[in-house]
């Protein structure tokens, strides 16, 4: 009677130490971020890291200032949002508010189909179909733009909104539906000015994640947005996100020196950045959940 | 009558949304599988790469990214069973299992190419793994670790009460009734997870650009510290590096066929399981 206590105890044990795991990696990452991308500072002030317009790591007297990666990461994710958010949103009440069951079952498991190709068949997709495409219809030097990118990344993170709103939508009470088709509203009131509403918040939550997919994105961006490290003027430009110099110039860079420590100061401003915006998307599901009083 | 017209416009707005979004999806498949289709033949499967990538096959790009998947996926599997049996089955509420929880989130938010350079820093250079399988077996497996924690934890909490309560009542110790009663029920949903976790590893690039993989090794992968080839980077490779762009471009449709059917074959199966269980279960 006794050993099986002890067994049990052990074996509660073995569970609570291996359930920190991620606790263990996601500190010994930002530990890793810091100790290798800190070094940078001795070199350069973090404004003129932040805010430097000449990223020329390479050069004999290299300059470290990633504004155009930030800018050119700042552009790519919004036009990847101008692309995502009604097609993930759009896609979601679709299928949740005028789907019926048997259409729904079909279509659902195809939305998460497109979530589950993996990113460099996206960016081989964007480099061979729409590269020349994109090239052709606006008479480009080159088809590797920034709007390229935003439209892949756009693409590929729409099935991450879709799937997250789908979940939002259905949060709503049926009885907020009830009310508004007793009061008179047809369906499309009811969805304008009750579920949209009411999933508001869920939804910004979806949008949020999905905007944070879209800046840590990687290899797509690597492959198709041309990779010119200038502060971007249009969308019809190459430019070169954070995610695609680290990816890009990692290999070369040569370890333990000033430009390897810069690509880990990047990685360390993306990691606080998709940080940031997964704490805030954390805290309004929070109060959505509240909201529409389910447990938090 | 406006009422009416403004909401089949509307109704018109959000089919185009879906339809555009999955005609992304059809395209995606169309234009791969008709130009990678011409490629793919028993050579290409089952043959090393020739004249500088220019012929022969990619059977050690499709091997190597066996074994990582394989590393990664025996790593975070123990992890992730252990850290949502803990959350599901033994957690006190509190703020230790909201660290817990927020920890999770976040590490599933990371950036793959973070994930990338901690590899870099910590398995290839700190460890001294080198570039190899087993630093890019790692580095994938924290990756997706929060995947396969979230969808055990799902099919955990999809057991019903009562049998474990059955379990406890008929004097069963909580490990027993765990390892009893709750595991074999969860299990189909477990596996799901895990296939779903397979297809995720399989096609990431990011993360061993820098801690696994190769452009070309001579012949297979000998050990779990030797650099390999894999399916993803290589079509990275193919379109960006060597001498033969427009030859390189026709093998590069060839793995982009192979690893798009490979990863939705794995996916496929995982949504279509994954929706009869919601289905059976309400």
């Amino acid at each position: 009677m006794k050993r099986a206590r002890i067994k049990e105890k052990i074996y509660q044990g073995i569970f609570t130490v291996l359930a920190f795991a991620s606790l263990v990696f996601l500190v010994g990452i930002v530990i890793v971020l810091f100790k290798e991308g800190l070094p940078i500072f001795k070199r350069v002030s973090i404004s003129q890291f932040l805010f430097g317009q000449n990223w020329y790591p390479t050069y004999s007297t290299p300059e470290f200032g990633i504004l155009p990666l930030i800018l050119a990461s700042v552009w790519v994710t919004l036009g990847a949002v101008i692309v995502c958010v009604p097609l993930g949103v759009g896609s979601a009440l679709y299928l949740h508010e005028l789907a019926g069951h048997k259409q729904r079952t079909i279509l659902k498991p195809l939305v998460e189909l497109l979530a589950s190709i993996p990113s460099v068949v996206y960016g081989f997709f964007g480099m061979v179909i729409l590269t020349p495409f994109l090239q052709n219809l606006f008479h480009l030097p080159t088809g590797l733009t920034a709007l390229n990118a935003s439209l892949i990344l756009g693409i590929m993170a729409t099935p991450t909104v879709c799937s997250l709103a789908d979940d939002a939508l259905s949060y709503v009470p049926k009885s907020f539906r009830e009310a508004s088709f007793a009061v008179g509203a047809n369906r499309w009131q009811t969805l304008t000015q009750v579920v949209i509403p009411a999933a508001g918040s869920g939804i910004s939550t979806a949008i949020i994640l999905g905007m944070s997919r879209a800046i840590g994105e990687t290899m797509t961006v690597l492959m198709v947005s041309g990779g010119a490290a200038v502060i971007p003027h249009s969308y019809l430009e190459p430019v070169r996100p954070m995610t695609a110099a680290i990816a890009a110039e990692m290999g070369e860079a040569p370890m333990g020196g000033d430009h390897y420590h810069a690509l880990f100061a990047i990685a360390l401003v993306l990691f606080l950045t998709t940080f940031v915006f997964n704490i805030v998307a954390e805290f309004i599901s929070r109060r959505f959940r509240i909201k529409l009083g389910l447990s938090g | 009558m406006k009422n009416h017209i403004t909401q089949k416009l509307g109704f018109l707005g959000l089919f185009l949304c879906i339809s555009i979004t999955l005609l992304f999806l059809g395209a995606i498949i169309f234009f791969i599988t008709a130009r990678g289709i011409k490629v793919i033949s028993w050579e290409f499967l089952t043959q090393v790469p020739r004249s500088g990538m220019t012929a022969g096959g990619i059977a050690p790009a499709i091997v190597g990214t066996f074994y990582i998947t394989l590393g990664a996926i025996l790593f975070a599997l123990p992890l992730g069973l252990a850290c949502a049996i803990y959350l599901c089955e033994y957690s006190p509420k509190g703020i230790v299992v909201n660290i817990i929880r927020i920890s999770i989130n976040n590490l599933a938010g990371v950036p793959s190419v973070v994930f990338g350079l901690f590899g870099l820093a910590v398995f290839v250079k700190y460890f001294k793994f080198g570039v190899s399988i087993l630093s890019g077996s790692l580095t994938l497996g924290i990756l997706v670790l929060p995947l396969i924690i979230s969808s055990t934890q799902e099919a955990l909490l999809a057991v019903p009460q009562s049998i474990r309560e059955a379990s406890l009542s008929l004097g069963a110790t909580k490990w027993k009734t765990i390892k009893n009663i709750v595991l074999p029920t969860a299990l189909p949903g477990i596996l799901t997870g895990v296939i779903l976790s397979i297809g995720r590893v399989a096609g990431e690039t990011a993360p061993i650009l820098f801690t696994a993989a190769a452009f070309y090794t001579r012949g297979f992968p000998k050990s779990a510290f030797s650099e390999v080839m894999a399916l993803p980077y290589h079509i990275y490779a193919l379109m960006t590096e060597g001498a033969h762009p427009d030859k390189q471009r026709a093998i590069a449709y060839g793995c982009s066929l192979v690893l798009l059917l490979m990863v939705l074959c794995i996916s496929g199966i995982a949504i279509f399981i994954r929706q009869r269980q919601k289905g059976l279960h309400g």
